[in-house]
């Protein structure tokens, strides 16, 4: 009895092995493989690099790509596990630490603009715009419980509900928004309907008359249809999100710059240098194909500068900075 | 003659019972309705969306970013090769574990001891597990992020439910069995292994089939041990051309799994990109349903042959 089953357990091994056996004959074992985890705000983009450069390289090269988030990414990468982080904010303070404990250094590169963009309902013919004053007002944590009506944010709004959606806490969007409103990263009222899946943001709006939400502006322009883009006052009148206005650097303070982080260690090896100079050469092209921002073209030609030269460290000294202009970002010093 | 008081009230009683037996079916039948229902109109409606993706590219292309030339080779291929560890780790120890603790361990506080944590690890959130293998398997063991790595932190998830179901299905074999097989001079290991283990293969195959059905639906402790997203190339072949024909260099292999990618397609902006995802989601359902048609195959095969 137990011997049939024996024989019987391993045909079905020598069945399925021989599936895969036939399945996998295209894979070729590559000489080279590129680790890159992190953001998902940046893996599309990364994404896109990646398919581009290993159609180019005819399986020579292997690219990984992970969803760790940015801090997620930032741990393995001072472990010196990955080749590249994506970042969808500058590193932190800690994780500088991190890596320098680790003798890791590295290369900070930006690759695209994202634009939060602040969404109503279509229906909502009460809001023209926004500042910074009524989306802190709305945001911050002293609204909690308080701050519940439109009419609470500005008097001549009506007296309705304000229903809030946002990105969970893990998120960069979330720290950026709240820095660039609040004043202060990750300080936010905690009573909104929080999902790290951006298309239940974009549900909840689409489908309630007195919803607010923000959210990456490649999500905006997909559902363009069920959402309105509200113009945000930073200070000089009040701009729509668009891509002309993120590079001429009116629609402040909700742009803002992604980044790749560079491993110097693995500078060294052929296929990620390669690999990098490729990702800054098609960077714009691909960036605004997956719906992002690209940056100007001198921006791509500084930071190539840089990974040639071998500019270690970041520029923002473990600070998230709001409303800051990509050229002048790459002209800076950098710390490490 | 019209029948008398006491057969009236009868009546009425029994009418009156057989109206509570109406109500409780009623009841019932909408409990189940409820979720029949639902899941009916879930798979319906990601069916709708999905199928119309279904096509051989869509199985043999890796991810990208056209959401039209995107496919889920790479997760297929990495959900069957991670269900196959899993597979072969969880179902000879959960069954050899579930056979010691019915058969052999002495019933005492240590067994019980040992018998309560089973039960509840049954019970603990996936993510635990996927934290213990991540320090274990990935950094102490150095598995790395690989389909081992992944294929035994699923092992050890559904471990407790394969050794309950083992212990239960065992522990339905009437005691006469044992009895009669002593009485002719088996030993204990022939009482088991020819009669206790396979007559309770039924029941043992059902913890067998919850199992990896809940395990290649999993999500959270594979990302937690470092499954990763984007992966346009696949495991080294398991078969080689040469000596010795076997290779074992895909269990050290990066990889992905079929929800991971459904998750990322989800998460995307773009509308083609969820039409992806439902019909990943297809493809997961059949392949478990897949799994599950192989397992009631194998528990026909062994109740074919139960003769008592």
């Amino acid at each position: 009895m137990s011997t049939t089953k024996m024989m019987k357990a391993l045909t079905g091994v020598a069945i399925v092995a021989g599936a895969l056996g036939v399945s996998s004959l295209p894979a070729n074992a590559a000489e080279a493989v590129i680790k890159i985890d992190g953001s998902s705000t940046v893996f599309p983009i990364t994404e896109a690099v990646a398919e581009e450069f290993q159609g180019m390289k005819k399986g020579k090269v292997n690219v990984t790509v992970g969803i760790s988030g940015t801090g997620g990414g930032f741990k393995k990468f001072c472990r010196g596990e990955t080749d590249i982080s994506d970042a969808s904010r500058p590193i932190a303070p800690k994780e500088m630490e991190a890596c320098r404990q680790a003798g890791i250094s590295y290369v900070e590169l930006p690759v695209a603009y994202d634009a939060l963009t602040v969404v109503v309902n279509p229906k909502n013919d009460w809001v023209k715009s926004l500042t910074v004053a009524d989306l802190k007002k709305m945001w911050e944590p002293a609204a909690q419980g308080t701050v519940t009506k439109w009419n609470q944010v500005r008097a001549e709004w009506p007296d309705a509900p304000l229903k809030l959606f946002g990105p969970g806490s893990d998120s960069g969007t979330f720290d950026y928004f709240t820095e660039a409103t609040v004043g202060k990263a990750k300080s936010s009222r905690g009573d909104f309907t929080a999902s790290e899946d951006d298309n239940v943001l974009v549900q909840g709006v689409a489908s309630d008359k007195n919803g607010l939400a923000y959210f990456g502006f490649a999500y905006y322009t997909e559902n363009a249809k069920k959402l309105k883009a509200v113009p945000i006052d930073g200070g000089k009148g009040p701009v729509l999100p668009s891509e002309k206005a993120v590079i001429n650097g009116t629609y402040q303070p909700l742009s803002r710059p992604i980044f790749i982080y560079v491993s110097a260690k693995s500078m060294d090896k052929p296929e990620v240098k390669e690999f990098v100079d490729f990702y800054l050469k098609n960077a714009a092209k691909l960036s605004k194909e997956v719906g992002y921002i690209p940056l100007p073209a001198k921006a791509y030609a500084m930071g190539g500068e840089h990974f040639k030269n071998r500019k270690l460290g970041t520029v923002f000294g473990g600070d998230t900075e709001v409303g800051l202009k990509v050229e002048d970002l790459l002209t800076r010093e950098a710390k490490q | 003659m019209a029948p008398d008081k006491g057969v009236q009230v009868m009546r009425a009683m029994i009418a009156r019972r057989k109206r509570w037996d109406v109500i409780f079916a009623v009841v019932g039948l909408l409990s189940m309705l409820c979720g029949v229902v639902a899941l009916v109109a879930l798979i319906g409606s990601m069916a709708m969306e999905g199928v119309p993706r279904l096509s051989w590219d869509f199985f043999s292309s890796f991810p990208s970013r056209h959401a039209d030339k995107a496919g889920i080779l790479s997760a297929w291929v990495g959900t069957t090769l991670v269900m196959l560890v899993t597979a072969l780790t969880a179902v000879p120890l959960g069954i050899a574990a579930g056979v010691y603790l019915e058969e052999y361990a002495a019933k005492n506080w240590i067994t019980d001891l040992i018998e309560i944590n089973v039960t509840n690890l049954a019970g603990v959130p996936s993510i635990i597990y996927g934290l213990l293998a991540l320090g274990l398997f990935v950094y102490q063991l150095d598995l790395g992020q690989s389909i081992v790595a992944a294929g035994l932190t699923l092992a050890i998830l559904i471990l407790p439910v394969v050794i309950v179901a083992t212990r239960e299905a065992i522990r339905s074999i009437p005691g006469t069995i044992r009895e009669g097989a002593f009485a002719l001079g088996a030993t204990k290991w022939q009482t088991v292994s020819q009669h206790v283990v396979p007559y309770s293969m039924a029941g043992i195959l059902t913890g067998v089939i919850i199992g990896l059905s809940r395990a290649i639906g999993e999500t959270a402790p594979i990302i937690t041990i470092g499954a990763l997203t984007y992966i346009a190339f696949l495991p080294d072949s398991p078969i080689k051309s040469e000596f010795p024909y076997v290779s074992f260099e895909w269990l050290s292999s990066a990889f992905t799994v079929m929800p991971i990618q459904m998750f990322n397609w989800v998460s995307r902006p773009q509308e083609a990109f969820h039409v992806n995802a439902a019909a990943a989601g297809l493809v997961l359902i059949v392949m478990t349903l897949l799994m599950n048609a192989l397992a009631i195959f194998i528990r026909y095969h062994f109740r074919k042959r139960i003769k008592w």
